[in-house]
């Protein structure tokens, strides 16, 4: 069984761009947070930040999308618990995507340093400086994180999967140039 | 008559309003910033500080002011800032322990506001500076209220890779926020 059908366009870009940006923003926290304090240290929790409030962003599209545009079925061939799985995985994903730069704004506020988007745009602080708080939530934000990572190795490892082993083309309808090769 | 009278308001008005103030509640005393970080404003402050301050409410113009500023006593914002800013290319406390302003003459703005000139001295170096504030009596107090831009390198406050403005912001606005009785 193949499932020729895929995403619209709109999806496809929004999913690949908000993974990338991902992709950036995760080492960036990890290798920033390491850091002695330095100017260059100062600059990379901006850009970790502008990041985060762009993956927001782009989220809520992507959720506005989707609520208009019903996702291509899954194959046929997949079993119960495969669907479960998978559309667990798919809203986890959406929910920590949202969650973790919520809680990095948050942690942001209590620590006393305001998020000012692309240096331009001060987001408002939801809460106060509170040293006890921002630690709390830097546990917060890390523990989502690393969430996130685990469920991403699921995504992509399932992915993977449905591609070189059940060959059942689920792959394609995100990546649609797969699609093509085949046809060719 | 009316002479007398004018005699008289200016008298008891120069008994109501007449007396110096130079006792510092310093409790109720503030001297804060805020610096600006990739355009993200920091509020900081400072904990320990030594205010003189002698005013008239009713001729401010002949107040004067001496303070000095325990600058080891800084809190910039996280327990990182407080460590780096006391170091050398900061404010290098262990050499240059305190920061002082000394008031040269107040005159007044109208509606209230006056502008005090003196000098600044932090890390050995000083320069002229004016400050607008106003005055506000309440409560049997005096609370003078201020803020004005001092460009940190004139100082050599945040040298060598923190001289970089578009990190660190070169102006910073410091407050001060004045009891007595």
């Amino acid at each position: 069984m193949i499932t020729s059908a895929r995403y619209t366009f709109t999806a496809i870009r929004l999913h690949w761009l908000v993974a990338l940006l991902i992709f950036a923003a995760f080492p960036l926290g990890l290798t920033m947070s390491d850091m002695a304090l330095s100017p260059l240290k100062l600059q990379l929790v901006s850009y970790h930040k502008w990041l985060g409030v762009t993956i927001f962003l782009l989220t809520v599209a992507r959720l506005v999308w989707r609520a208009k545009h019903t996702p291509p079925p899954l194959p046929d061939a997949m079993l119960a618990w495969q669907r479960t799985a998978t559309h667990a995985v798919h809203h986890l994903l959406y929910l920590l995507i949202i969650a973790i730069p919520l809680s990095g704004w948050l942690m942001s506020s209590a620590k006393g340093f305001q998020t000012v988007y692309f240096g331009v745009l001060p987001l408002p602080d939801l809460i106060g400086k509170d040293k006890a708080l921002g630690d709390i939530l830097k546990e917060v934000h890390e523990l989502l994180n690393y969430g996130m990572l685990g469920l991403v190795i699921a995504h992509v490892g399932a992915a993977l999967k449905h591609h070189f082993i059940d060959r059942d083309g689920i792959l394609a309808r995100m990546l649609p140039f797969l699609d093509k090769e085949k046809s060719k | 008559m009316i002479r007398l009278l004018a005699i008289l308001s200016l008298l008891s008005s120069s008994f109501a309003y007449g007396a110096e103030l130079n006792a510092m509640q310093l409790d109720q005393s503030t001297i804060a910033f805020i610096s600006r970080q990739m355009n993200v404003p920091v509020e900081g402050a400072f904990k320990k500080f030594s205010v003189q301050i002698n005013i008239d409410p009713a001729r401010p113009e002949a107040g004067r002011a001496r303070i000095e500023i325990d600058l080891a006593s800084i809190d910039a914002g996280s327990a990182d800032a407080n460590d780096e800013v006391k170091g050398k290319s900061w404010f290098n406390t262990r050499e240059f322990p305190k920061a002082s302003f000394v008031s040269s003459a107040v005159k007044a703005l109208g509606g209230g506001r006056f502008e005090v000139a003196g000098k600044i001295t932090i890390k050995g170096k000083t320069l002229e500076t004016r400050a607008p504030f106003t005055l506000k009596q309440e409560k049997g107090v005096l609370i003078l209220d201020g803020a004005f831009p001092l460009k940190r390198l004139d100082y050599g406050i945040g040298s060598g890779v923190w001289s970089d403005t578009l990190v660190v912001a070169d102006e910073v606005l410091v407050k001060f926020h004045f009891v007595l009785k």
